[in-house]
This record gives C-alpha cells, sequence and structure tokens, in this order.
C-alpha cells in the first residue's frame, strides 16, 4: 500500500511526461483565459472587488457561530430538517438515514464536492442504492469510476474521442465523438432518473444567513431538476459556506462566474429556502441540510490560515497553477486540488500524511494573486512546510542547512567553500548525469553550470 | 429525557467553533504588516458593489439595450411587444414556426391572455400535476419577478412561476415580462425579491441566464444540456 | 549615494559577470558600491523548506550586516522579495522583527532600482538582437517589477523585444523545488524553453540568475539554439 506521497510521485513523474495530456490542458486553459480576462476587465474595479469579497467573507468566517445559527434558524422556521455532523462517517450515517426512512431505491445527485470528500457515493452504492450523477462532467467519470479531474470541470483531462469511447462501452449504442450528440445521450439517459429518483442530493455554493436559503450555481439546469422532482431533497454543505446577507450574492455570483467559467453569471443561481411551500404544487415534501464540520472547525482555530476557509471553490486557483497544469487533477489524490488542496488538505487529513502537496510548488504566487477572495495561498504553503518541519523534521535537511549556516556568514568559510565547490564541481563532472552524480536529480534532465573560475567575492577583493 | 443526538453535535460543532474564534485572525491585507487594521472589517453596501461591477446605463433605454444584447450573447431570444395582442401574436408565431403540440404554463395575468392566444391543449401547474406529462410538452410558459440588465437575467420564483419544475423541465422556456420589470442590475434585483417576499419567502427563487448550457465537452459550447435549450424572452412595452 | 550590494550565493559562484555588470553600471551612474562579506545567502532556501530556525541563522547575519545601509540593491528577484517581503514574515514575534521592517523600504532588486529609485532607463547600451523577456515570479508577484526590465529594454539600442504567451508562467526553478520534484521542475521548464522558442528570439533574457540557471540547463541539454542572459549584462553591451 503505497503513501499518498509515494503516489503522488509516481504519478507527478508519469503526467509530467505526458505530452497528449500537457497539450489537452492547456487547449482547454486558453479557452477559459480568454474568456476569464474579459469578465475581469467588464468589471469596473477588479481589484476593489477582490477586496469587498475578502472582507465579506471575512466577517461571515470570523463570526461563524453567529452566521450560522441565523443561517440555520432561519431556514428552519421554513420546515428544513437541518443535520450537524462533525464528521465524514456522521454525514453518510445521516445521509443513509434518511435514504433508509424513505424507503429510497434511486438517488440522483448534482454535483457536491463535499460528498467526494465523505466519500458518499461508495457508501450509497455498497449499501445498495442507485446513484446518478446527473451533471454531465460528474457522469462522465463516475461511468468512467473516475475521481473528478477539477473542482468546476470534472472532465477536462478527457477529448470527445474518450468520453465516446466511454459511452459506447458503458452505455450501448454507437454516438458519434460530437460533443453535442453526446450532451444529448446523457440528457436523454437523465431524464428517466430525474422523474424515477426518490432523492435528491445536492451541493451548495452559498448559505445565506440572513434568508436562510442555500445558494446552488450551475449551468446545466441539471441541480434545478435534482431539486424539483424527487420527493426528498438533501443539500450537503461544509459549514464555512455562510454568507451574511442575500445582497452579498450580487457580488459573488458575478465574481464566481468570471472566475470559474469566464461567464457573466453562470446559467442557474438559484436559492433553495425549505420544502414545498403551502400552496405550492411541486418541490419536495421533506428538505434537508446537513452541515458538514469534518475538521474545519480546526482550520478555523488555526487563525494564520483561517482564510482559507474564504475559498468559494471556484478553481481559478488551479487554472493558473503551473503544478496543476502539469500534473492534472488526479495526481493530488484527493478530493480537492490544485493549490486550495495543497492548503487544506494537510490540514483537514493530516500533516505528516499529506505536506508533500504543500511541498509540491515553486511557490510562484500566481495562485495567490488570483484568488478573488485574497486567500494567502502561497503563504499557507510556507507555514504548511514550517509546521511539518516542526513536526517531523528531516534529518538531512535539517543538518544541511545547519551546515550551511556558518558557511554562509563567515567570509573565511565562504571562500573556503568556493574553492572547494570547484573541485567538487570538476569531479561531479566526471559522473553527470549518472546515478553516482549527488547531483543527479537536476543532471538528469539539466545541465548544470561551472563554478566560475573567478567568483564575484574574489573579484571584488582584488579591487580593494 | 431522551438526549437529541442532533442537539449534542449542533452544540459540539458551535462549543469548537467558539473556541477557534477566541483567537482573532489577521484583517484581509494585514497577515504580514504587524498590526492589524485600526478599524473594523465592515460589510460591503449595494453602492460598494456598484462602484466595482460592471457598468450600467442609467437611462431605461440603454438598460433594454443591454439586455438585448446580453440576451443575443447568451443565445436566448429577446421580444419587445407593444400590447397583448402582439404578445398573442407572437407566441402563436412561435408555436406554429416549432410545431408545439401541447404546452405547460400557470395561470397569471401574463399567462392566462398568452395559453387563449396559442390555442393548444394546455397543462397548468396551479393544481396538482403530472410531471412525465410536463415532460411531453413542448414548452413552458411562465411570468417572472424580474429581468435584470446588467447580465441579461430572469429573475423568478415558484410563487411567481408556476412551481419549480414549469421553467426547468419542457424544453423551451418561454417567459412572458413587462418592461416594468426591469431592473438594472443584481443589486436591485435582489433588493427587489426581499421587498416583494419579505419574511415568506417562496422555496425556490432562481436567477436564469440563458439557457442551459455545458462546457464540460472540451469546453464547447452546448445548449440543452438539461434545462430548456431554448430560452425565449417577450417583453410587453407597459 | 551608497548602495549596497547584495549578491546572492548563486550570482557569486556561478555568475559572476552579473554581479560585475551592475557594479560597472552603478558606478558609471556616480554611486559607490560597497559589498560587505560574510552575507553570502539570504537564507531563503531554508525558509522555503520549513526550517525557519535555520533560516534566522543565516537571515540574522544579513540583517545585522546590513543595518545602517543607505539603500540595498539584491542581484535577484527572488532574494530581493527574500529580504523585503519575507524576511518580516520570517521575523514575526522575533527581537529582529522591527529591524526586518526596518530594511524591508530599502531594498530593491536591480532593475526596481534604476527605474524606480533613480529614475533611469536609458544606459546608452547597445545590444541590436531579438530577445523575449521572462518574468521571475518573485521579481513580478512579490516586487512588482512587470515594467521596470521592459523600460530598460526599450532603450537598448538595436534591441527588438518579443513578448512570449508563457511570460508570465514559473519556469520551475523554485529553489529546492527544482531538485525535490525534478519532473514537475522540468515540464514547467520545458513549457517555459518551448514558449520563448515560439518567438523565434535570439535570447531570453531575466532579472533572475537562478531562473536562467533552469531555463539555459534545459536547453543546453536539449541542444536548442537560444541564449539565455541576464538583464544587467544586456545593459553593459555597447
Amino acid at each position: 500500500m503505497t503513501t499518498p506521497s509515494a503516489q503522488f510521485r509516481q504519478d507527478a513523474t508519469r503526467l509530467s511526461a505526458d505530452l497528449r495530456h500537457r497539450q489537452i490542458i492547456q487547449t482547454a486553459m486558453g479557452k477559459y483565459e480568454t474568456v476569464r480576462d474579459i469578465r475581469k476587465a467588464a468589471f469596473q474595479n477588479w481589484e476593489e472587488a477582490r477586496k469587498l469579497a475578502a472582507n465579506t467573507k471575512w466577517e461571515a468566517v470570523n463570526h461563524l457561530d453567529r452566521y450560522l445559527a441565523e443561517f440555520v434558524k432561519n431556514i428552519e422556521a421554513r420546515g428544513t430538517k437541518v443535520h450537524w455532523a462533525s464528521t465524514s462517517q456522521q454525514g453518510r450515517d445521516i445521509i443513509l438515514g434518511i435514504l433508509r426512512e424513505k424507503n429510497a431505491k434511486v438517488v440522483i445527485k448534482s454535483k457536491a464536492m463535499t460528498s467526494e470528500e465523505i466519500h458518499l457515493n461508495d457508501t450509497m452504492e455498497k449499501t445498495g442504492y442507485e446513484v446518478i450523477e446527473s451533471d454531465l462532467g460528474e457522469f462522465i467519470v463516475q461511468l468512467r469510476e473516475e475521481a473528478p479531474y477539477h473542482i468546476v470541470f470534472p472532465a477536462m483531462h478527457l477529448t470527445r474521442d474518450d468520453i465516446k469511447d466511454t459511452f459506447q462501452k458503458k452505455l450501448g449504442g454507437t454516438p458519434s465523438n460530437n460533443p453535442e450528440e453526446l450532451t444529448m445521450v446523457a440528457r436523454g439517459v437523465m431524464r428517466e432518473k430525474y422523474l424515477q429518483a426518490d432523492v435528491g442530493i445536492t451541493g451548495a455554493n452559498f448559505a445565506v444567513a440572513e434568508t436562510g436559503m442555500i445558494s446552488i450555481t450551475e449551468n446545466e439546469g441539471n441541480a434545478r431538476l435534482t431539486a424539483a422532482l424527487p420527493r426528498t431533497m438533501i443539500t450537503l454543505v461544509g459549514i464555512e459556506k455562510v454568507l451574511p446577507r442575500l445582497e452579498d450574492l450580487a457580488l459573488f455570483l458575478p465574481m464566481l462566474a468570471a472566475m470559474g467559467t469566464g461567464q457573466t453569471l453562470t446559467c442557474y443561481n438559484t436559492f433553495y429556502g425549505g420544502p414545498r411551500q403551502p400552496g405550492e404544487t411541486d418541490g419536495p415534501e421533506e428538505y434537508h441540510v446537513v452541515l458538514l464540520d469534518n475538521q474545519r472547525t480546526a482550520v478555523l482555530a488555526d487563525a494564520e490560515q483561517r482564510d482559507s476557509l474564504h475559498c468559494i471553490r471556484c478553481g481559478a486557483c488551479l487554472n493558473v497553477c503551473p503544478i496543476f497544469r502539469n500534473v492534472g487533477g488526479h495526481t493530488y489524490g484527493t478530493t480537492y486540488c490544485g493549490p486550495i488542496g495543497a492548503v487544506l488538505t494537510p490540514n483537514l487529513r493530516g500533516l505528516n500524511e499529506w505536506k508533500h502537496l504543500s511541498d509540491a510548488s515553486s511557490l510562484c504566487g500566481a495562485c495567490t494573486e488570483t484568488c478573488p477572495v485574497k486567500i494567502d495561498l502561497h503563504h499557507h504553503l510556507l507555514q504548511n512546510r514550517r509546521n511539518g518541519a516542526r513536526q517531523k523534521p528531516s534529518f538531512w535537511q535539517k543538518l544541511a542547512f545547519k551546515i550551511y549556516a556558518p558557511l554562509a556568514t563567515s567570509p573565511g568559510l565562504w571562500s573556503l567553500t568556493t574553492k572547494l565547490g570547484r573541485i567538487g564541481g570538476a569531479l561531479q563532472g566526471l559522473v553527470k548525469g549518472t546515478r553516482l552524480d549527488p547531483a543527479y536529480a537536476w543532471t538528469k534532465t539539466r545541465d548544470l553550470p561551472p563554478v566560475a573560475k573567478q567568483s564575484f567575492r574574489e573579484w571584488w577583493k582584488t579591487r580593494a | 429525557m431522551v438526549e437529541d443526538p442532533r442537539m449534542s453535535e449542533r452544540e459540539n460543532i458551535f462549543a469548537r467553533i467558539r473556541e477557534a474564534l477566541s483567537v482573532p485572525a489577521p484583517r484581509p491585507g494585514h497577515a504580514h504588516d504587524g498590526h492589524a487594521a485600526a478599524s473594523d472589517v465592515s460589510l460591503p453596501k449595494p453602492e460598494d458593489h456598484r462602484r466595482v461591477m460592471p457598468l450600467v446605463g442609467a437611462s431605461v433605454a440603454e438598460q433594454i439595450a443591454l439586455f438585448q444584447k446580453n440576451a443575443a450573447d447568451l443565445r436566448a431570444a429577446f421580444q419587445l411587444v407593444k400590447d397583448a395582442a402582439a404578445l398573442g401574436a407572437a407566441l402563436k408565431d412561435l408555436a406554429a414556426s416549432e410545431g408545439w403540440k401541447r404546452i405547460a404554463a400557470h395561470h397569471g395575468e401574463l399567462t392566462d391572455g398568452a395559453c387563449k392566444a396559442i390555442g393548444l391543449p394546455a397543462l397548468f401547474t396551479d393544481a396538482a400535476f403530472d410531471h412525465q406529462e410536463l415532460g411531453r410538452c413542448d414548452a413552458g410558459i411562465s411570468e417572472c419577478d424580474a429581468l435584470v440588465a446588467q447580465t441579461g437575467s430572469v429573475v423568478l420564483t415558484s410563487r411567481s412561476a408556476g412551481g419549480r419544475s414549469l421553467s426547468v423541465l419542457p424544453p423551451h422556456h418561454v417567459v412572458l415580462a413587462r418592461r416594468s420589470q426591469l431592473v438594472p442590475d443584481l443589486p436591485a434585483a435582489l433588493a427587489l425579491l426581499k421587498s416583494k417576499y419579505g419574511t415568506n419567502f417562496p422555496s425556490m427563487m432562481s436567477i436564469i441566464t440563458g439557457p442551459s448550457r455545458t462546457g464540460d465537452i472540451e469546453r464547447i459550447l452546448v445548449l440543452g444540456a438539461h434545462g430548456p435549450k431554448r430560452l425565449t424572452v417577450l417583453c410587453l412595452e407597459d | 549615494m551608497t548602495v549596497t550590494l547584495f549578491i546572492p550565493c548563486f550570482v557569486d559562484l556561478l555568475y559572476p559577470k552579473v554581479g560585475m555588470a551592475m557594479v560597472q553600471i552603478l558606478e558609471k551612474l556616480g554611486h559607490r558600491v560597497v559589498c560587505p562579506g560574510g552575507v553570502a545567502c539570504c537564507g531563503q532556501p531554508a525558509f522555503n523548506s520549513g526550517y525557519w530556525d535555520e533560516s534566522r541563522e543565516i537571515a540574522t547575519k544579513v540583517l545585522e550586516t546590513l543595518k545602517g545601509a543607505e539603500v540595498v540593491v539584491i542581484a535577484s528577484g527572488s532574494c530581493g522579495a527574500m529580504l523585503k517581503v519575507f524576511y518580516p514574515e520570517l521575523f514575526a514575534g522575533t527581537k529582529y522583527e522591527a529591524m526586518a521592517r526596518e530594511l524591508a523600504p530599502k531594498c530593491f532588486e536591480f532593475s526596481g532600482f534604476l527605474v524606480n529609485k533613480l529614475g533611469v532607463t536609458d544606459l546608452g547600451a547597445r545590444f541590436p538582437h531579438k530577445v523575449t523577456f521572462h518574468d521571475g515570479c518573485h521579481g513580478l508577484r512579490e516586487l512588482h517589477n512587470k515594467r521596470p526590465p521592459r523600460e530598460l529594454l526599450a532603450k537598448v539600442g538595436g534591441l527588438e523585444l518579443v513578448e512570449m504567451r508563457e511570460a508570465e508562467t514559473c519556469c520551475g526553478f523554485g529553489g529546492t523545488f527544482s531538485a525535490k520534484f525534478p519532473m514537475i521542475s522540468t515540464a514547467m521548464g520545458d513549457v517555459k524553453c518551448a514558449s520563448a522558442l515560439e518567438t523565434q528570439a535570439e535570447y531570453i533574457v531575466s532579472s533572475d540568475s537562478s531562473c536562467l540557471m533552469q531555463i539555459q540547463g534545459l536547453l543546453d541539454r536539449q541542444r536548442k539554439p537560444i541564449k539565455t542572459i541576464h538583464l544587467a549584462e544586456v545593459l553593459v553591451q555597447k
């Protein structure tokens, strides 16, 4: 059983060299960047908008007890049943309990990254429920028995031919590779399932405290149908998704659309406050909201990294991250990938086991620069590394840095290091590029420059 | 007394939250400058949102034009009609050109007139109805709460638009609106919902921006992923 | 003025000509250049790796040596960012915090110093070649040095600047990252090199020798025709 760290290295090695994968991702990202930049430019002041969004989320998260209580009070007033899940297990138990109570057989889902986080689908399927992902991208990866590749675009890594092959293999029939035709195949499958499903399970983008509503953003309409047709509706949502007021959505919905998909607004932004109300003739008879902690309160307690809970899951940081673009979403081996995943996962799932995600970054800062709510992402990567080194220092690294310090701070020792460096460089030249080469990590793919015949400091001394 | 497990987990979570928040976090933008901001972090007001979001023209004419442009970009059809008769005629044309056989709607000032004009069998969602039947309708006709110029959106609720399914299950969603329902931007739209429904909100409120779509396959735009493939907004000049 | 020039370890040992060019330029502009010993490294490798105590062993010496400097010019964007931006974070909560905050405003990367502090863009240089510019991440995002290098290059006689698509994308060096995750580092470097080659430039110019080490290392191994050169070396060409 490989550790997550070893698996990451294996997968990263494979994907980094996969030129077909690199091309697919670069093409997809190029299209995204064009429309994203148009949308950002349409704002009168994008940077100011980021500040307003950051302030709003800061207020929400730093008064989470108040806003969460307000949200629950208001949504319960309209007949919604609110459940509390401290752990992954509790989340699954609550939802399976509802399915059991309702004698459900068929469950239809709209996109919910929290459900990936608690491994809900797997448990539901093993218990004997038929589970269908209605979002097209999620449906495709579900058929392929893969995890979503990206938090907004689950099937980004696939070409139309890949998808055609999957549909042929898993659904039968002979669709062409035309994207429209393939989409209509999924639409046809889903039509039946919406009508058959006993329970609809959704995620949530925001939980509005002031009016007690769950806000769901989507383009396809599958969440709206999941929320309209089955008799029981369940929303699984992280406690940190709270927003103070309805009017805050006027800022967040356009920013989410701009950074997530390069749209003015996503096609459907819908607010759900309860089950079918008196006078309404459709909609679920029962509405359950399951609030998930699952270590979010632990991140909340880390005042340094608390702002990582501000995340609105737009995916923008993934899109600009050169590590993500080269190794792909699956390599992270966990629900949340890209920079936000690298920041959160060690704190949600264990520092020791997942620190490598924070290590695997050149700290370029593109993520921090792009984040619409101004999360200090690359600083958090540094903090995770510091915390990891404190918790479990690496003997060799600590030793190397301890030895280096006096060399770098004493002119005499540095001068000696320079001379030894030349000798070392000459010796290294003999084994360069081979497994004996101590610089093999570098020289496997790159040439090394030689130590200069006269270093700067040696030259500087001659001027005196 | 039987302990409600839900209450105790709720208390656990709140206890952890309060404990966590007893340590203050640096204010936005001040994580590394060694001092917290002098004043509290305040929530933005609508005028703050308006200062930063895309510009919307002040006049109704500009706003109509903006809505029209947005609708075109979204591949939603938008038509201004001068009176109820013109509205009826436009719908008859639509029904004929698309070969509708059966429509769905809810009762309302505009929709009742519309359904009469179209003259096809109609399923009304005001009383209990069968979803399979609704799915067999060629078009769902509804009213709305607002049109939003800034984004080209239609705002509707389960109370103003005949429920949750009418506007999303049939393959063509037709919205009947009045020009007086046009609002400039999202802050105005959300304020309208609050003032109209107060504390008795419908169970669903939706901001619809174009026909259903997906880009999940190679980021190629495909319309009609699950929701309506076509969205038509007919706007009565009042 | 008296300029304290901070020469990082890799410039000292591997690219001394870059430092020499900087001295030449600063002296020609009439400034006195001092280069203190005992500060061969800014402490970034240990800091980036999470060993902040070990990093402080080096960084404390840097703080003490540079105390009282009129202005500090750092011969690399990444070390410049370390001194100006990350030292306050490294020393937060320690007795050296105030010193770090006092040093920060005095720190400049070389091109930022010329353009922003001295207001100099024309050094009378001549380099009649087609070049493209690589924005090192620290210089770009931490020190906001997008424009200064380009303003300097614009005044170089005969030089034609062509921007590459991936100019702002990380080259994959990232210090210890290049050795800890060499496969990802190489892939990132390949993307950068491919983008540079697309411009058909003869040279890749950058303000950071560490980036150029990565890029040149790949170009040499793959025997690609394009060459790398540091901005300071371009500016002393006649």
